[in-house]
């Protein structure tokens, strides 16, 4: 049987630490429109790598909670995924790990060097 | 309808942390302490193996402890009295220690004199991976009871750290633990990481766990 994955909704308890990381995106975009004279964040948009150490979906929770009160009252958030690549040392190629292990698909040797997967990364905010 | 203006940021959402955890590295590296961030689920030993430490190295080297927890400062009143400072910081509820969290504990602790500071993280495996603490290494322990395959369920954790240690190994034969398969898995998850069997109780172990600490403090000044 496949592993369950809950749907019906996570409670904010659930979410705390993305509360938290939510709050530090939110508060960044909300600097970056007040220096350039902006009304309204509309927008948000986020990369959030798969090594990041944060649910997307408890980001997506979080979100409209963080935002009450602020600029981005009302916003929508937009969020990128960041696949992990990692480097095989022996054989110098890049590749997409598909288990916990990053085996390398030709060597089968685990890799420690990762390329990119750790992004959590206020990308770009639409002003109004 | 208003026009909308799209605006490139492109910086990382934790940039405030990074910065005052770059801050605090500074400050270690200026007084020569070496700083160590130690992380584990709940109950894998932390402050147990924090105690038998401090007793057995607090006479040879000046250390100072921060133990964070959700609530109460029962971790701090086990590891006082065994010859180092020690400041409890309650996150009320936060799941893991932010950089500025630890700062505050330092203005209470004060580093001066320490050449070894270790952070005790909030009992978490999932959380702490996340928020630099200015250390200069992370220890992620597990322990036996936890079972084998715990650095592969939790890998984002495992994978950051320096030094794995599998804790209660004087367990190991009571719960069937499969010391292959284990070591297979923290190896497999994380390859960048050295990986030592302590038990805290008997001191086995503890002697290369020391050692590895030893080799990384800055000389005494």
């Amino acid at each position: 049987m496949d592993p369950v994955t809950p749907t019906g909704g996570p409670g904010l308890q659930w979410a705390v630490h993305e509360v938290s990381i939510c709050a530090a995106a939110v508060r960044a975009a909300e600097a970056k429109a007040r220096e350039l004279g902006g009304r309204r964040i509309a927008v948000l948009r986020l990369r959030i790598g798969a090594l990041a150490g944060v649910v997307p979906e408890a980001m997506e929770f979080a979100y409209p909670v963080v935002c009450r009160g602020t600029l981005a009252e009302g916003s929508r958030l937009e969020v990128e995924h960041v696949p992990v690549r990692c480097l095989c040392e022996s054989c110098e190629a890049e590749f997409e790990p598909k288990a916990a292990v990053y085996a390398c698909p030709t060597c089968g040797r685990p890799s420690a060097k990762i390329v990119s997967g750790r992004e959590l990364e206020l990308a770009q905010i639409e002003l109004e | 309808m208003e026009e909308r203006k799209i605006v490139d940021i492109a910086q990382a959402v934790l940039a405030e942390n990074d910065r005052m955890a770059a801050a605090l590295r500074a400050d270690f590296d200026r007084l020569g302490v070496f700083c160590l961030n130690v992380t584990s689920s709940p109950g894998a030993g932390k402050t147990a193996l924090l105690e038998r430490t401090l007793s057995d190295l607090a006479g040879e080297v000046p250390i100072g402890v921060v133990v964070g927890d959700l609530a109460t400062d029962n971790d701090a009143a086990r590891l006082r009295g065994k010859g180092a400072r020690v400041v409890q910081v309650t996150t009320d509820g936060y799941c893991h220690l932010e950089a500025n969290m630890v700062r505050a504990a330092l203005d209470a602790l004060g580093l001066d004199g320490l050449r070894l500071l270790i952070v005790e993280n909030v009992g978490n495996l999932v959380c702490p991976a996340t928020h630099d603490l200015g250390e200069h290494a992370r220890v992620v322990l597990f322990s036996v009871t936890e079972g084998e395959d715990k650095p592969l369920k939790y890998p984002t954790l495992f994978k950051t750290a320096d030094l794995v240690l599998v804790t209660k190994i004087d367990l190991a034969e009571a719960v069937e633990f499969r010391r292959d398969e284990a070591l297979e898995a923290v190896r497999g998850v994380a390859p960048q990481a050295n990986v030592l069997e302590v038990s805290a109780k008997t001191g086995l172990g503890l002697e290369r766990w020391y050692e590895w600490l030893r080799r990384r403090l800055q000389p005494e000044r």
